[in-house]
């Protein structure tokens, strides 16, 4: 099962094991991971599932589609280029070993 | 010391999750009266119908996260019985459970029709999992199926059930479409997005009587003298708060158990919250109840930290909306209810557009079609009180979200 590192504003880290074909966010919040919010369920809706994803992990996901693009430029913590909605990664094999890291807040 | 919370959807979990991420450490119990465990329901009416979505997919927590919690979820149980004096609630099984701290999280039933036929076969309500189940089971060997209501939901099956290649009629007994949640554009907009989508729209015309064969529906006969063909009916037209627990515990209840400002019943250790909450508006000054995610999420996260830390707050956040009915996506910032003014941005012809929505000179609502930063721009906008007058949203080229962004500088 792919692995997702899931890093906190102070540093702090947790790994969970991701079924293939559940997203980012649905992961992290089955299992109460405080940081991903996540309001409307998936629905890109509500831009409270802002992650960052750095190089070169940000370069093996699927390109930002439009609807999360416009929710990007309106989440609680500033864009920057490796900004995603986590509920717009699915976890695929190769995607084992992404790491995410957290924004100070969703809302 | 302990908390019991009667009802285990979307905001009795997150009223569990928020107590001990506040770092609250007596005992929770989570009831909830469905078998499952506890899952999220606006995917019911779009996603899981459509396959796409197994049901896994819409649990809110794993189970582990109850177990690691220290959360006691009772799946499968109804509570019959609040004893106030004795601070106890009565499970159907005859147990007790003892709280200090009770909350009402009973959430909203289908609204039933009241006409004749209504308990023949094939004729589904959606609400819970157990009714999409059955719906999905009867999409399947449908062929000619009958929406009765033209809210949301009813919406929402006939954008599924277009997208399976199906045709549908879809009865509204109102003049508009989602007549008590949007403006006139926006329910104009919708009428034809469905109609070029193959959904044949009846305003006007409600259900009078379902008629049928050997106990399963055959034909709906309408308010206006029609009769239409129909072997699946899904009805949609609203629904009843939960409040009758409440009530026999001696507790107001007008359409929805009446809370205060803090969102605490006329008991202040009781507390009810999400779908079958009657609560005063701080934006939309009245008593309001809502049925949203967002509501039983914020309503849950209130009362989840007042318990924990003892502080007493007024529930103030902005209430907004989402639909999603394939491929049109439609978000609500604030109530229009009682709305005087509608100015437009965009053209509704292009497939994207907003409405800025005044009451009495005041902005109190923004709906957008397709146009997600319009949404956030005016959630932004709407919580911060700032004013903005008909005549500027009215000026051309006028930008939402360069008004807003303004705002936040301003707000610094």
């Amino acid at each position: 099962m792919p692995k997702v590192v899931y890093v906190h504003p102070d540093g702090s880290q947790d790994r969970l094991d991701v079924p293939e074909g559940t997203s980012v966010m649905q992961a992290a919040v089955a299992q109460g991971i405080v940081g991903i919010v996540a309001e409307c369920g998936g629905s890109a809706m509500c831009a409270t599932c802002h992650v960052y994803v750095d190089p070169p992990d940000a370069e093996s996901l699927p390109a930002v589609g439009a609807d999360e693009d416009e929710m990007l430029d309106c989440t609680a913590c500033p864009r920057e280029p490796g900004s995603r909605l986590s509920c717009r990664i699915v976890l695929t094999a190769d995607l084992d070993g992404l790491t995410v890291r957290l924004p100070e807040k969703q809302r | 010391m302990s908390t019991v919370i009667v009802g285990a959807g979307q905001a009795g979990v997150h009223l569990a999750a928020t107590l001990r991420q506040e770092g609250y450490q007596e005992r929770i119990v989570l009831i909830g009266d469905e078998p499952e465990p506890p899952y999220q329901r606006p995917p019911l009416s779009k996603a899981f119908l459509l396959g796409s979505a197994p049901e896994h997919t819409l649990h809110l927590r794993a189970e582990s996260f109850y177990r690691d919690s220290a959360i006691e979820l009772l799946r499968g149980e109804r509570v019959t019985w609040i004893d106030r004096p004795g601070r106890r609630v009565r499970l159907a099984g005859g147990t007790h459970l003892a709280w200090d701290r009770l909350v009402l999280a009973t959430g909203a039933r289908p609204r039933p029709l009241g006409v004749p036929g209504e308990d023949l076969g094939g004729v589904l309500p959606l609400r819970n999992l157990a009714d999409a189940r059955a719906l999905r089971e009867h999409m399947a060997s449908a062929r000619s199926v009958v929406i009765v209501g033209g809210g949301f939901v009813g919406l929402e099956v006939a954008a599924a059930f277009a997208s399976e290649g199906g045709e549908a009629v879809l009865l509204e007994a109102g003049d508009r479409l989602m007549g008590r949640a949007v403006t006139e554009p926006v329910s104009r907009f919708f009428a034809r997005a469905h109609a070029d989508r193959g959904t044949r729209i009846r305003l006007g015309a409600g259900a009078a009587e379902f008629l049928g064969r050997r106990g399963h529906v055959t034909a709906v006969r309408t308010t206006d003298g029609r009769t239409h063909p129909a072997d699946l009916v899904v009805t949609g037209v609203g629904v009843l708060a939960n409040s009758e627990l409440a009530e026999w515990a001696g507790l107001a209840a007008d359409g929805g158990i009446l809370v205060d400002a803090a969102l605490r019943t006329t008991d202040p250790r009781v507390h009810a919250i999400g779908d079958c909450a009657r609560f005063p508006s701080a934006h939309h000054r009245a008593r309001v109840r809502l049925e949203s995610v967002q509501n039983a999420v914020d309503q849950a996260v209130h009362t989840g930290r007042l318990i924990a830390t003892g502080e007493v707050r007024s529930y103030r956040e902005l209430p907004w909306f989402w639909s999603d009915q394939k491929g049109l996506k439609l978000q609500i910032a604030g109530l229009p209810t009682g709305h005087d003014h509608v100015q437009l941005l965009g053209e509704p012809g292009s497939g994207r557009f907003s409405t800025l929505v005044f009451r009495g000179g005041r902005l109190v609502a923004v709906e957008s079609v397709n146009r997600p930063a319009d949404h956030m721009a005016a959630r932004r906008l709407l919580a911060s009180g700032r004013e903005l007058a008909p005549d500027r949203a009215a000026a051309p080229g006028f930008d939402l979200k360069a008004f807003t962004a303004d705002t936040a500088e301003l707000a610094v």
